[in-house]
């Protein structure tokens, strides 16, 4: 090398240096794992996020007042599990089983597959009260029972959608038109990411996969960098970690050198500083191949833990490991983890079917809650669970199965500054309207987003001559659930 | 305190700005560029175009309203008094009542635009509309910088627009770039693969003897190459939400490629822009269309399509319009059309109204299906044709009676036709039992099922006739134009299925329903009885019992047996008529409901793609006594109703192919067309498309509150924004004329957003940055004098995309180094002013070409179906519905070219979303480029591109000479066009080196790296080991993955 590219080299590096530091906020060592935006490409357009974008599109960012919450473990129980059998209990419909619902009921209402008027099913499990706020549960939740003095129980949450995609789009992203960001995504814009080693937004699935695919934890229009990153069961834990067959840490190390070496040349003769971007993304892509395999592995875990989680085997992938990978996760820095378990769409066999998600997914969701607060973590974690709607209290088929029904069903929250052993809202006689303190989709995506510190009106990205927020024109926040 | 401190700041600065503005500095204000962005950011939420929700009454975004203020009835803006002028008042303001903007919306106006604001009142406060809004305008080129020996050619049009701008930004145009790295840039950019070395050796040869004209020559050929269409298809497909897959829930695949294709070839024989939009848009309108104009009609239908089970159809058939819209407006006006759907644009001229004016000119269509044949087999099928004439020519000789003999024929017919009533059932409730079907009954009293294609299902309609002795039912099963070929049924031949046909009855104050006899059925046609298929196999008929064929099976009290009626290729497609007879006279009290159940029972598995629905059908009772179908094509039947002289080809040749079979004496002429029919060939793809309704079924469009498809309001007819170029006064007012409309020279809009698309493809930022949105929000660009030259220059030679990209890239502002020095990053880091060449990280598909190309894997083959690339199984195997077709390929196609990567719209491809390609969910004319470790895992770990090392690591030993230092300087001639500096040659072969020995000292095993599971160590050349690939394989592994690799430089 000549001394000229020598000075050149030096010129860039402190170039580069300079752009990470003052665009980054963070030494190249700290800088978030997940990513860098390209500097050529064009950066988010002027938004009215009080965050300005910088070079680093995951750099920590404050939100518009103090949070309640720093992060989120949202479980999404896809497919729509039924309110009537786990949280809503409805003596006054067991009462009716067989009986046509009331007429002024039906008033343009439209379930997806049965005729409205079809016959009342009563409830098939027994509720009763549990902990000292006396919420009343089903039986199918013994383990969610025990912890129900730090939950907040909204039963009186409603959708627009009645077709599973684009409920679930609508949940995750605002809308039933696909394109959209999920909240996660939203939550990592408006946040960034605290995490050194991980993506800032981790997807966990189990059971099959979800009737809104991959849009629903997708960055819609917002940066690639947004979008919510799955960590796998099976195979390996982020797709393209392992390397090719025959390549050991050694030889993967002394490639990486090189390319680095080379890259670093380009660098000095180029002067562009994507080109040391793209350096630190190679060397961040080593550190996940040992930072991801190092949480997955549950064997580390006390006995008390897997036992409190239920799991039997640390290496089966399912709904009770994927809950132990979320703590972990959020221990080191991640902003959000979702959990996908499509299991809940009963029709039929509602009896069978859901006793045994019950069984996947009881346990593990109540040991989650539990060990969060025993490590001083749920205060600043919000805790999210429920599907994208509720069952009808009509049958469908003989007599054991529900139908989708949008009007009123239940989901629960915790931590993150929420009021605990809490039930808000109210639905009928029959679980079917909301009676008393309506929470639409909008209503608590804008209270979620509010407990991150945001007012969901101001945390906007502008997109086609709009600015586009997660709860679209809609929303109110609950201040109700806060405590 | 600190407010007070605020404010003074403020009050100093009017001061001067009163000063200023006494001693005018000669520069007026210019409104578009200063103001209109300050009150569309500011102001026009409230106060723009939308008047349900504009406060006070007054709007801003026109001078009148700006004049006569809002409901106050004070002057809002008084011509050059700024100080009595409402406006500024308001803004000064610190009363939070009267403040504006208002302290919620937590807005507030710097002290350099309130000085703006204030001194565009002072000069009157002129107007302009908006930048985008009025037709481009080619401003004579700037003057030129000095001529000099360096530069002794006029300046091209592009240099001299970019050069007017630098000496103010502190900035000097670059040097050229060096001819190897300027042919790389080329061949990247017009064909989306790297130059070959004996590529770059020839252009650094040429030139040496004169740069512009070897640039001139490479530009020829490479834009002559059909690798062009490929890769500027790509962009294309972006903006139109190409996948290969129908979305939400089911995602089942779909044909869709002979669109693709459909866009290259029009891409390489250069279509007139203006053209490729009116046959993309409505080119089943155009006079006689031709297949591959229907087939570009497929741009609006590649949006997602909604099967899931239990939808209401009309529901997602309107967000698919709406769909159709936002892409529309995307990739051909640069309008956010999509923010009028629920109400007017807050900022745009356009109405609520508006939108569903545009939306009209989309919604009059059918979801069309049609094959798509070879050029060969459409030569077949027109020469069949006309074989099928001749046989009907030479009977026609043989029975010079002919005429009279069909006349007789057709009055028997219509007469025998009469002496049987038919009522048609009119449907109390409709439904599948499943409940996946919502059935819905048309004015025809036909009934329409589309939505989940259920692959067992059972479609019921209950009806309470006042039809006392019913004697028969008939069935017909009608063709329809959102069927696949136009149906009747909805399999993936348009044909269907029906295992049995069920009457009960419920008796007046029943609850039970009690079976209806059904004897003698009668169909017009039938096959014979034969065994289903294998096509239709299914996982509940293991043993194969199913059959199908006569007409008696649909009441033989048999799910395993049901009446079809394909009468092969070519003809199937047709309506058939079956007839049941009650038992006995239907004898039941008057309010007894009916109820008739089609079962499906002859489907086959994979989540519906195997269904067997009838999609249209009507229902009819006769009191006639004993009434049969009429063993006469339905067709025939159904084409006497229009008066001879109204008939369709077809209808007219319904009628005389069925005189014909009537006729013994002509069997010879029906036994040569059926051989003839015989040799229809079949396609081997289909295209989805729209096409327009039939007058007698035209669909009206009304506005839809908020948006909702359930809440329709006042009708509206098809009409655009009065904010742009006006429709042509006479023209009909269907798609056609939108399309033309779109088209059209005097459009504002279309030319600039083309021209925009094109330069951001190649400079890696748009002349409008947001490409997507040319409306009112986005500023004057830096450079409107020059788009808006490029946007004339392109409509002024005929649309040639090829004319705008040779003109792009034969200016030296292109060709420019993308070397960057420090004060070109301090000064214009994100190159905005064009001091320094383009260079940025390849597109997705890009990447993944380039390796394949270096590796020597690629394959060269143009076109047709998609391939699926390797998957890991835990990808693959979560998606909702099980993907049974995913059939890697393991010889060339394997190889193919990005462009051919299967789009599963729920499952986006890992590799190339990785890079950032969009999944097709919506129309996406912009890509954002991000850089991360998983992008970098991908570019290191993904199959193919492992594959594209090993290949690569095999290339260099073959071709790259005979020491290391030979291939390392290969290897980067084939990745970079470029040979490496001694650093890096040396480099690369240490790593060689080093690994050499350790695989040697057998810590690494050379078979596992070197190899696939595709190849075998008996490839490697004779004096080649297994050690000096693997080696090899993993320098080519680092190569690859070179920022200069993956970056066009």
């Amino acid at each position: 090398m000549n001394l000229s590219a020598d000075l050149r080299l030096a010129h860039a590096r402190q170039l580069s240096r300079r752009w990470f530091l003052r665009d980054c906020g963070v030494g190249l060592a700290g800088i978030a794992a997940h990513s860098l935006l390209a500097k050529d490409s064009a950066p988010p357009p002027p938004s009215a996020a009080t965050a300005k974008p910088s070079g680093n599109p995951l750099a920590v960012k404050a939100p518009h007042f103090t949070p309640k919450a720093k992060r989120v473990i949202y479980m999404f129980q896809a497919g729509a599990p039924s309110h009537l059998e786990l949280f809503d209990p409805k003596p006054e419909l067991t009462k009716r089983d067989g009986q046509l619902p009331p007429a002024e009921l039906l008033k343009d209402y439209r379930a997806a597959f049965i005729k409205p008027n079809s016959a009342l099913l009563g409830p098939k499990f027994k509720f009763a009260r549990h902990g000292q706020s006396g919420t009343e549960l089903s039986e199918l939740l013994p383990y969610t029972s025990k912890i129900v003095d730090d939950l907040c129980l909204v039963r009186s949450m409603q959708t627009d959608a009645v077709n599973h995609a684009p409920a679930q789009i609508l949940m995750n992203t605002g809308s039933q038109q696909f394109g959209r960001p999920s909240f996660g995504s939203w939550t990592l814009y408006g946040l960034g990411s605290e995490g050194a080693e991980l993506p800032g937004y981790v997807v966990l699935t189990s059971a099959k996969g979800t009737s809104g695919g991959a849009s629903n934890y997708g960055c819609g229009f917002l940066p690639t960098v947004y979008g919510g990153i799955p960590f796998r069961g099976t195979g390996d834990p982020v797709l393209y970690l392992s390397n090719p067959k025959g390549i050991d840490a050694p030889a993967q190390r002394a490639s990486l050198d090189t390319l680095h070496r080379l890259n670093d040349l380009a660098l000095a003769e180029a002067g562009d500083p994507e080109i040391a971007a793209r350096i630190a993304s190679y060397e961040m892509a080593y550190q996940l191949q040992t930072s991801a395999p190092e949480l997955m592995d549950l064997s580390t875990e006390p006995p008390h833990i897997l036992e409190l989680y239920g799991i039997k085997d640390v290496k089966e992938s399912n709904y009770a490991r994927n809950c132990l990978l979320a703590r972990r996760l959020i221990e080191r820095g991640v902003r959000f983890v979702q959990l996908f378990h499509e299991a809940w769409d009963q029709h039929g066999n509602l009896t069978k079917d859901v006793q045994k998600n019950c069984l996947d997914t009881d346990r593990a969701s109540a040991a989650l809650v539990t060990d969060l607060k025993q490590r001083g973590l749920l205060d600043d974690t919000l805790v999210v669970w429920g599907g994208e709607f509720g069952r009808t209290p009509m049958v469908q088929g003989g007599n054991d199965g529900r139908d989708h029904h949008n009007r009123g069903f239940t989901m629960w929250l915790a931590g993150g500054g929420l009021k605990r052993g809490h039930v808000h809202g109210a639905t009928d006689d029959f679980g079917f309207n909301v009676t008393q303190d309506p929470v639409h989709v909008h209503d608590l995506n804008a209270t979620l987003l509010h407990a991150l510190g945001f007012d969901h009106t101001r945390l906007t990205y502008r997109f086609q001559g709009r600015d586009f927020r997660l709860t679209d024109v809609h929303g109110e926040v609950v201040r109700a659930l806060f405590a | 305190m600190y407010r007070l401190a605020h404010l003074l700041a403020l009050s100093v600065s009017l001061f001067t700005v009163a000063a200023a503005s006494a001693a005018p500095t000669g520069n007026a204000i210019d409104f578009a560029r200063e103001v209109q962005p300050i009150l569309a950011e500011n102001c026009l939420h409230c106060h723009g175009p939308d008047a349900q929700d504009r406060k006070a009454g007054l709007r801003l975004d026109t001078r009148d309203g700006a004049l006569q203020g809002g409901k106050s009835g004070v002057a809002t803006i008084v011509e050059h008094k700024p100080a009595d002028s409402e406006l500024i008042a308001r803004i000064l303001s610190t009363d939070e009542e009267d403040m504006m903007p208002p302290p919620k919306e937590k807005k507030t106006l710097t002290a350099a635009q309130i000085d703006t604001l204030r001194r565009w009142i002072a000069e009157g406060a002129p107007y302009t509309s908006h930048w985008a809004f009025t037709a481009p305008v080619q401003a004579p080129l700037p003057l030129s910088p000095p001529l000099s020996a360096a530069r002794p050619l006029p300046p091209h049009p592009v240099d001299a627009f970019i050069a007017a701008k630098l000496p103010a930004a502190g900035l000097a145009a670059s040097a050229p770039a060096d001819p190897a790295t300027l042919c790389r840039r080329l061949f990247l950019d017009l064909t989306g693969l790297p130059p070959s070395p004996a590529d770059v050796d020839a252009f650094v040869a040429a030139a040496a003897q004169g740069l512009a004209p070897a640039v001139e020559a490479l530009i020829t050929r490479l834009l002559a190459g059909e690798r062009y269409g490929e890769k500027w298809a790509r962009v294309w497909l972006d903006a139109a939400r190409y996948a290969d897959s129908n979305g939400y829930e089911k995602d089942l695949p779909r044909e869709q490629w002979a669109w693709r294709d459909w866009v290259i070839h029009a891409l390489n024989r250069d279509q007139p822009y203006d053209q490729f939009l009116i046959e993309q848009i409505a080119g089943d309108l155009l006079p006689q269309p031709t297949q591959d104009q229907i087939v570009a009609t497929g741009f609006l239908r590649n949006g997602m399509i909604n099967e899931e089970g239990a939808i209401i159809p009309e529901q997602f058939r309107i967000e698919g319009v709406v769909d159709r819209l936002d892409c529309l407006g995307k990739a051909t006006l640069g309008l956010t059309l999509q923010c009028a759907q629920c109400h007017t644009h807050k900022f745009d001229p356009i109405t609520h109204d508006d939108y569903f004016g545009i939306f009209a000119f989309l919604n009059n269509t059918y979801e069309a299906q049609s094959w798509v044949y070879t050029a060969e087999q459409q030569q077949q099928i027109a020469k069949l044709k006309n074989d099928l004439r001749a046989v009907d020519d030479r009977l026609k000789k043989a029975e010079p009676q002919w005429s009279e003999k069909f006349a007789a024929w057709e009055n028997q017919l219509r007469t025998d036709r009469a002496a049987t009533l038919w009522t048609p059932l009119v449907a109390a409730e409709m439904g599948s039992t499943s409940g996946l079907n919502h059935p819905v009954q048309l004015a025809d009293h036909s009934i329409l099922t589309e939505g989940h294609p259920s692959t067992k299902g059972d479609i019921f309609v209950i009806a309470t006739p006042d039809l006392a002795g019913a004697t028969g039912l008939r069935l017909e099963a009608l063709g329809h134009d959102d069927m696949p070929f136009g149906g009747p049924g909805r399999s993936l031949y348009g044909t269907w299925a029906i295992s049995e046909l069920e009457v009960t009855a419920q008796l007046p104050g029943t609850t039970t329903w009690e079976k209806v006899a059904l004897k003698n059925a009668s169909a017009d046609f039938a096959e014979p009885a034969r065994a289903l298929e294998r096509e239709w196999d299914a996982a509940f008929d293991k043993e194969q019992r199913r059959t199908l064929g006569p007409v008696a099976f649909l009441i033989d009290g048999s799910n395993d047996t049901a009446w079809r009626a394909d009468r092969g290729p070519g003809r199937r497609n047709t309506d058939s008529v079956a007839v049941v007879q009650f038992a006995a006279p239907l004898a039941f009290p008057a309010g007894t409901k009916l109820r008739f159940l089609l079962r499906y029972h002859h489907s086959g598995d994979d989540n519906g793609r195997h269904n067997c629905m009838l999609g249209r059908c009507r229902l009819s009772l006769t009191t006639t006594p004993d009434p049969r179908a009429a063993p006469v094509d339905y067709a025939a039947v159904l084409a006497l109703d229009p008066p001879a002289d109204q008939r369709t080809p077809r209808q007219s040749d319904a009628l005389f192919t069925a005189w014909r079979a009537s006729d013994p004496s002509l069997k010879k002429f029906v036994t040569e067309a059926d051989a003839l029919w015989k040799k229809f060939p079949a396609a081997t793809t289909s295209v989805l498309h729209l096409t327009e309704r039939s007058p007698a079924d035209t669909r009206a469009t009304r506005l839809l509150d908020r948006g909702a498809w359930d809440k329709p309001l006042h009708p509206v007819a098809p009409h655009v924004p009065t904010a742009l170029h006006a429709l042509p006064a006479d023209a009909p007012a269907n798609r056609l004329t939108l399309a033309r409309w779109i088209a059209d020279r005097r459009s504002p809009l279309t030319a600039r957003v083309a021209v925009n698309r094109v330069w951001q493809s190649l400079f890696g930022t748009g002349l409008v940055e947001t490409a997507e949105d040319f409306g009112t929000r986005t500023p004057v660009p830096l450079h409107q004098d020059l788009l808006d030259w490029l946007a004339v220059d392109f409509m002024e030679h005929g649309w040639s995309q090829k004319h705008l990209v040779r003109t792009l890239v034969s200016s030296r502002t292109y060709q420019q180094t993308s070397r960057a020095t420090p004060a070109q990053l301090e000064r214009d880091p994100r190159n905005q002013y064009l001091a320094r060449g383009p260079r940025f990280r390849a597109d997705a598909e890009v990447v993944r070409d380039v390796a394949l190309s270096i590796a020597g894997l690629l394959s060269p083959k143009l076109g047709g179906p998609s391939i699926f690339p390797p998957i890991p199984e835990n990808v693959l195997s979560y998606n909702y519905s099980k993907v049974t077709y995913w059939d890697v390929p393991t010889g060339p196609d394997r190889y193919r070219r990005s462009l051919y990567v299967f789009r599963k719209r729920s499952m986006p491809d890992p590799m190339l979303s990785a890079f950032d390609a969009p999944n097709g969910d919506f129309s996406c004319v912009r890509r954002i480029r991000s850089n991360t470790p998983l992008a970098a895992l991908t570019g290191l770990n993904e199959t193919i591109l492992v594959e594209a090392a090993q290949a690569f690591a095999l290339r260099l030993w073959r071709e790259g000479g005979p020491t290391d230092a030979d291939r390392a300087t290969h290897a980067y001639r084939l990745a970079t066009a470029r040979p490496p500096r001694p650093a890096e040659r040396d480099a690369v072969v240490q790593l060689v080196t080093a690994t050499r020995t350790r695989l040697r000292q057998g810590e690494l095993k050379a078979g596992d790296i070197a190899f696939s599971v595709l190849t075998r160590p008996a490839d490697l050349p004779a004096d080649a080991t297994p050690i000096d690939l693997a080696a090899w394989t993993i320098a080519a592994r680092v190569v690859l993955n070179l920022d200069e690799t993956l970056t066009k430089n």
